[in-house]
């Protein structure tokens, strides 16, 4: 039993960098049995790192662990796999679902756990020979259901499911371990109907009464407030503020989520004004879905304005990618776009690039680059391909045209300060901040008259990203191409974008001037669209 | 569209390739003139021929490994048991049973040997067991049985060896335990021989397979074929139980080849195994099977249908153009069709599954948009 006046789980200065990148510093926080602890936080904010340490994952251990202690019930605990941390005690309920679709719900919550009964050649060959007792494993997984206090048909098949089920059969795994102490929610509201979400609140409140302590990840902060004692906000790998949720409210969550330094970042951007007068239309997108897994965008609508650029912004998983994918057709997708006053069929990247329309794409590894060809390939490729620039022609007989296409590189690498040995260097060897930047300066070399742009600062440090960023805003203000930029973080988009859409469930929540407060913004990401 | 007529598609589609053969044996059946008695005779010897193999391939397919092509390693571990046993010259019921325990080690060694390597090379099962086929058969097998043994593995009786002294002899053969696994409890009904021996012999295996899909292995075997990942995160040793499964199908495939040369009474040594997966994998998915889903059901109707085919193709195509070279023609031809056709259809399925996700979302927005 538990110690008098310990609590069940306390969390000690940890500490996380990946490579010298700090993404947890100092985090303390303490747990008692039967509490609801509800942990916020932007996206990149260190939540999920946090909870991969708590849960013993094994990304942890190859990135050089972490310093700081986890004590549960005291005694420092150190869990080296999943495994260690579920013997402890800890659950994990993860965003991605972990079921095996042909089976019941009661199969898949005594997945690998099934009680057995003894059989002949099992005495013979080891006890995988045992039969499963299927009495048994219904009245366990029963008893799992009414634990839960949410009805899901045990018989089942999870392919037959409706999404909010799954995500229930995933809960009552957990909950059907007899060792379950604390059980660690990450986002299970998200793919909830507002029904579903209250009885599973309900649950929530229910697993606490019964002492299971939870931690309760999710962005909607509403649901927090509901069922949560404390609240934990998480800003850039610090916990921010640690309160009680009776003293706190919505709007205070998202300043502190949200509020780095808000008086400095101001607004950007003389052409603001003039984007706010309203230009041309240069893109529509109507009614636009994109079926790109874990980013679903339905039903979107949204025009572009020439010259300007324009964000998009909002938490991993709402459909932001799923945009520029399905409109340079990388996605299977259905809707209409018109670009220009012409219509662009989907699903055909070809038409789009023939368009001048230019796709940076976030995956710049796998879409953006050729990792062992040079830099000059890379960068004269796609024009190439589909412009015929950088040819030379002998009647019948086509060849590269070496010179234009290193002068080309050339210029881009001195333009964008690409950091190579030569322009003959495999892309391979680039660090992560000048990958991106052969990527710009790939799409440039297509001289679009519309920009695309995925994610262009993920995984690149500081000095890197302003760069990447003031070379599109030159790249638009000088050649007034327009600039679709998708970014997670908000600061950046801010400090870049004319206007910023905000996309929320796979849908656009709202479109509001740069200029506009952080906690607007923080309210768009975490609202419901209808 | 009304969901009847959706569902009669979808049963179409999906029972495609047993359809289409029932129809070519429909019309083959007429044309070749042979009895109903001849026929019933035929299929039913080689049904009990080729049953046992064609179970076999049930395992690999519920871990998720697809069709394996590897099972011609059982068979070649079958073969060498059954040169030994033929010239320790133990022959009738005691040789098969021999045959058979000899051949488990071999199949384990060679079972295991394959899974490790499918291992290596996840989500290309089929072809990685398609090479190692000849690798094993045109290499190991070739190197043992016609260079070793002699001087390396004593074998004492010149008749199956080669005249130059080593290797053994292009055929060997099994008259003295030609049949006797069929002919032991033999029933005749009507001038139908049944080899109710050999159906018992099947009748188990099939036992077995409804037995272990209900074990803790059996389970974690069809968690792995599902979802390998959720398998190893729910702590399933996958590698292990994928390895299990083909260690299983190598052995049950080593047993199945003793009943298939017992039948056949002579040992074409070099080329008993050589067509042998083909064969039994094309009969499997003539019966309905598909890459990711078979039971004893298609096995058994695949057997029956498969068959029909060969046994009528070569007299239907002497009765319609005078050569009976077309019946070969079209054996090859259809093994090799049925195959590419399901590993088409596989593919197609997996698209169309796709393609519905995308549907789907359409149609949400579109009754979105008629609602507000």
């Amino acid at each position: 039993m538990e110690k008098q006046g310990t609590p069940l789980l306390q969390m000690q200065n940890i500490k996380k960098d990946f490579f010298g990148n700090q993404v947890l510093t100092d985090i303390n926080f303490t747990l008692g049995a039967g509490e609801v602890l509800g942990l916020c936080g932007e996206n990149g904010a260190g939540k999920s790192t946090l909870m991969k340490i708590l849960f013993g994952m094994d990304v942890i251990r190859e990135t050089g662990g972490y310093s700081g202690d986890i004590l549960l019930n005291g005694e420092k605990a150190v869990f080296n796999t999943p495994f260690d941390a579920l013997a402890a005690g800890i659950g994990m309920v993860h965003q991605e679902f972990s079921l095996i679709p042909g089976f019941t719900a009661a199969e898949n919550i005594v997945l690998n756990r099934e009680p057995v009964k003894k059989t002949l050649l099992s005495e013979v060959f080891g006890e995988r020979l045992n039969t499963l007792n299927y009495k048994t494993i219904a009245e366990t997984s029963a008893k799992a259901i009414q634990k839960m206090g949410v009805q899901i048909d045990a018989d089942m098949r999870i392919s037959d499911m409706p999404v909010g089920h799954k995500q229930f059969t995933e809960i009552a795994r957990e909950l059907s371990k007899d060792q379950l102490k604390l059980l660690i929610l990450d986002e299970p509201t998200a793919v909830l109907t507002e029904k579903e979400a209250a009885a599973l609140l309900d649950s929530i409140r229910n697993m606490a009464a019964q002492g299971i302590a939870v931690i309760f990840i999710t962005h909607r902060l509403q649901e927090i407030l509901s069922v949560c004692d404390k609240v934990v906000v998480m800003r850039d790998g610090y916990v921010v503020r640690d309160v009680p949720a009776k003293e706190t409210s919505v709007s205070d969550i998202t300043k502190w989520m949200v509020g780095r330094n808000v008086e400095s970042s101001a607004a950007p951007s003389e052409k603001a004004a003039a984007a706010e007068s309203g230009g041309k239309t240069i893109l529509s997108i109507r009614n636009l879905w994109v079926d790109m897994p874990g980013e679903t965008v339905r039903n979107v609508s949204l025009d572009v304005r020439e010259g300007e650029i324009l964000g998009i912004g909002g938490l991993a998983g709402q459909g932001k990618l799923g945009i520029p994918n399905g409109v340079m057709g990388l996605y299977d997708a259905g809707g209409h776009v018109e670009f220009n006053g012409k219509e662009i069929p989907l699903n055909s990247p070809k038409v789009c690039l023939n368009a001048s329309l230019a796709f940076v794409s976030e995956d710049r590894r796998g879409v953006g680059l050729l990792l062992d060809e040079s830099l000059e390939w890379n960068i004269a490729f796609p024009a190439m391909q589909v412009q015929n620039k950088f040819l030379k022609h002998f009647g019948p007989i086509t060849l590269r045209d070496e010179k234009a296409i290193h002068a080309v590189t050339q210029k881009y690498i001195d333009e964008l300060m690409i950091k190579c040995t030569s322009s003959q260097q495999k892309a391979r060897e680039l660090s992560g901040g000048n990958q991106q930047k052969v990527c710009l300066a790939k799409a440039f070399a297509l001289e679009p008259k519309f920009l695309f742009v995925s994610e262009p600062t993920r995984g690149i440090d500081v000095g890197a990203k302003s760069l990447v960023l003031d070379a599109l805003k030159k790249f638009n203000r000088e050649r007034g191409v327009t600039v679709v930029m998708i970014s997670s973080e908000l600061e950046e988009l801010r400090q870049t974008c004319d206007r910023i859409a905000i996309v929320s469930g796979g849908k656009i929540a709202g479109i509001l001037p740069a200029s506009e407060s952080s906690e607007e913004f923080g309210m768009l990401m975490v609202s419901q669209v209808k | 569209m009304n969901t009847k007529q959706n569902k009669a598609v979808n049963f179409l589609l999906n029972n495609m390739v047993p359809i289409m053969f029932v129809i070519i044996c429909a019309i083959l059946l007429p044309l070749s003139g042979f009895s109903p008695g001849y026929l019933l005779n035929e299929i039913i010897t080689r049904m009990g021929r080729n049953t046992f193999l064609v179970l076999c391939l049930l395992f690999p397919i519920m871990s998720g490994m697809g069709l394996n092509f590897g099972m011609t390693l059982g068979a070649m571990a079958a073969e060498i048991a059954i040169i030994f046993v033929a010239d320790w010259q133990i022959w009738g019921i005691p040789g098969i049973v021999l045959a058979m325990i000899m051949s488990i080690p071999i199949s384990i060694l060679l079972g295991w040997f394959c899974g490790t390597v499918m291992n290596m090379a996840m989500g290309r099962e089929m072809i990685t067991g398609y090479i190692m086929n000849f690798f094993m058969g045109g290499g190991i097998y070739l190197l043992v049985v016609l260079y070793m043994m002699g001087p390396v593995i004593p074998i004492i009786h010149s008749s199956i060896k080669l005249p130059r002294g080593y290797g053994i002899r292009n055929t060997v053969s099994l008259l003295n335990m030609r049949q006797a696994l069929d002919d032991l409890l033999a029933v005749r009904i009507g001038g139908v021989k049944i080899p109710v021996l050999t159906f018992l012999l099947i009748g188990l295996l099939c036992l077995f397979i409804v037995w272990f899909r209900r074990t803790k292995l059996g389970q974690d075997m069809r968690a792995v074929g599902q979802d390998m990942n959720v398998a190893r995160d729910a702590g399933i040793k996958v590698e292990r139980t994928r390895v299990i499964s083909i260690i299983m199908s190598t052995v049950f495939a080593g047993f199945g080849m003793v009943i298939y040369l017992q039948n056949m009474g002579n040992l074409p040594t070099y080329t008993a195994h050589s067509q042998i997966g083909m064969f039994c994998i094309a009969a499997l998915l003539v019966g309905g099977a598909s890459v990711d889903r078979a039971s004893i059901g298609n096995a058994f109707l695949g057997v029956t249908l498969f068959h029909l085919m060969f046994i009528a193709a070569p007299a239907a195509g002497t009765a319609i153009i005078g050569d009976s070279m077309i019946g070969e023609y079209f054996r090859v031809f259809a093994s090799y069709g049925v195959i590419t056709l399901a590993l088409i259809m596989y593919e197609m399925k997996k698209h169309r599954n796709k393609s519905q996700m995308g549907q789907m979302l359409a149609q949400a927005q579109r009754e979105e948009g008629g609602a507000s």
